[in-house]
């Protein structure tokens, strides 16, 4: 099928398409934003060799911490794994190559792709640990270093609601890195809680424009159970 | 909470001033939360400005998470937006004031908290750019690692987060500055002597003791 409507697809279909050895972001700060119900999906079909680029690890046992558990994943790029001490164990043990971003500099370089760009110039850890990595250059009379952006094969996004042209919209805490990762995979592949018909969406609330999506699926709200902490010290 | 800690946050609640725009770092500034007032908008690197501490009895919103993950709530004027533009407020230094944890902080204002070489390095967060570019950053830790060691130091010895980016740090044995001269002692904590203070403290300090504060 080709067209604005074709977006609309099943989940079996929608995943189906990422292969083994895929470069793949996920959304989410988190449980809030995190596309749990396409993670299940991509759990099931089996793909392995995956490298995510995801802010966090979730927690053990759920999200993309179950692709972990079940050994799918090769290499995580991330911000913080502070919360899941099994992706902690698993790179502890060299099982998980772990490459760790300062968290603002993680959504930089995944807008900077969103953007089209190579990369950005920077002066966040400048004189610290993360500098050993980068390649610095002198601009103005200043040190800069430089930061490549990070672009994916695929993006897995959860939204709120949606319209069948795959325009975004998200909610509170669960937008922070899915409008970026949106725009920065070459295709991006987005869950939504609801999905109306074009018209539907206010178009000066749209986060991310249908132009960025690939295929929407559809999923119920209890596909984000298990992010759902009920028991709140 | 231990009565030291509640000492530290009822100190450095008063370093927050009407207007301000403030972060909490997670662990014990986290606990900063309940202690502010109304006049002050609270950042959360997740997306949100204008975090409110969720009533007990109010509804768990499951999209409404500050960075720690806990469930909060929001005040009117708050505002919702994605990683980079949390991250914008940040690094242009919209965000007025930071309080973060320490593993170890010394008398350059270097801090050191994210990583303990083969023991602990679960990554870094937002602390790096939030140490580097929030213009008053004040650190609440104890003053002592749980072994009894300063963690007040002459020159960190961990990987530092940032270089040179504390302006105050709160322990509940006092409150210091880091000046170009090395660290002042700004307030002492009532019934301690200054010299009990310099023995738990590697760092040198510099006293006034006509001007100092108790607390």
């Amino acid at each position: 099928m080709t067209g604005l409507i074709s977006k609309f697809q099943s989940i079996e279909e929608a995943v189906g398409c990422i292969p083994d050895g895929a470069t793949i972001m996920v959304g989410g700060f988190g449980s809030p934003g995190t596309p749990f119900a396409l993670i299940e999906e991509l759990l099931a079909q089996g793909q392995k060799g995956l490298t995510l680029i995801k802010n966090d690890a979730n927690e053990s046992g759920i999200g993309i911490g179950r692709l972990i558990e079940a050994g799918r994943v090769a290499r995580l790029i991330t911000s913080h794994i502070g919360l899941n001490r099994i992706a902690i164990e698993e790179m502890n043990a060299g099982r998980l190559r772990v490459e760790i971003h300062p968290q603002g500099l993680l959504a930089e370089k995944i807008r900077c792709a969103g953007a089209g760009h190579y990369g950005f110039l920077t002066d966040i850890g400048l004189e610290t640990e993360i500098a050993a990595h980068r390649r610095e250059i002198q601009c103005e009379g200043r040190t800069w270093a430089i930061e490549p952006a990070l672009y994916a094969d695929f993006a897995l996004v959860h939204a709120d609601r949606a319209d069948r042209y795959g325009n975004l919209v998200y909610r509170a805490t669960a937008c922070n890195f899915n409008p970026l990762m949106a725009m920065a995979a070459n295709e991006t592949i987005a869950q939504s809680y609801r999905v109306d018909e074009p018209g539907s969406l206010d178009p000066e609330a749209i986060h991310t424009p249908c132009a960025f999506v690939s295929a929407l699926v559809q999923v119920p709200v209890e596909s984000s159970e298990q992010g759902r902490r009920k028991h709140v010290s | 909470m231990s009565p030291d800690q509640q000492r530290i946050l009822a100190r450095a609640a008063r370093e927050v001033l009407p207007g301000h725009v403030v972060n909490l770092g997670i662990g014990l500034p986290t606990g900063l939360f309940s202690h502010l007032g109304g006049d002050v908008l609270v950042h959360s690197e997740n997306g949100v400005l204008g975090c409110s501490p969720r009533a007990d009895d109010e509804t768990l919103d499951y999209d409404l998470i500050d960075a720690g993950g806990a469930y909060i709530g929001i005040r009117p004027g708050a505002s919702f937006f994605d990683s980079c533009v949390s991250f914008a407020m940040v690094r242009r230094g919209r965000v007025d004031i930071t309080f973060m944890g320490a593993f170890e902080v010394d008398e350059h204002g270097n801090l050191a908290n994210w990583k303990i070489p083969g023991k602990f390095s679960p990554g870094i967060g937002g602390a790096m750019e939030l140490a580097q570019k929030v213009p008053r950053l004040v650190v609440l830790c104890s003053h002592n690692d749980k072994h009894g060691n300063p963690k007040i130091l002459h020159r960190c010895r961990l990987p530092v987060t940032a270089p040179r980016c504390v302006s105050r740090i709160i322990s509940e044995k006092a409150v210091m500055d880091v000046t170009p001269d090395g660290l002042k002692l700004i307030d002492i904590a009532e019934g301690l002597t200054v010299s009990a203070l310099r023995a738990a403290t590697e760092a040198p300090l510099l006293v006034d003791e006509t001007r100092l504060g108790r607390f």
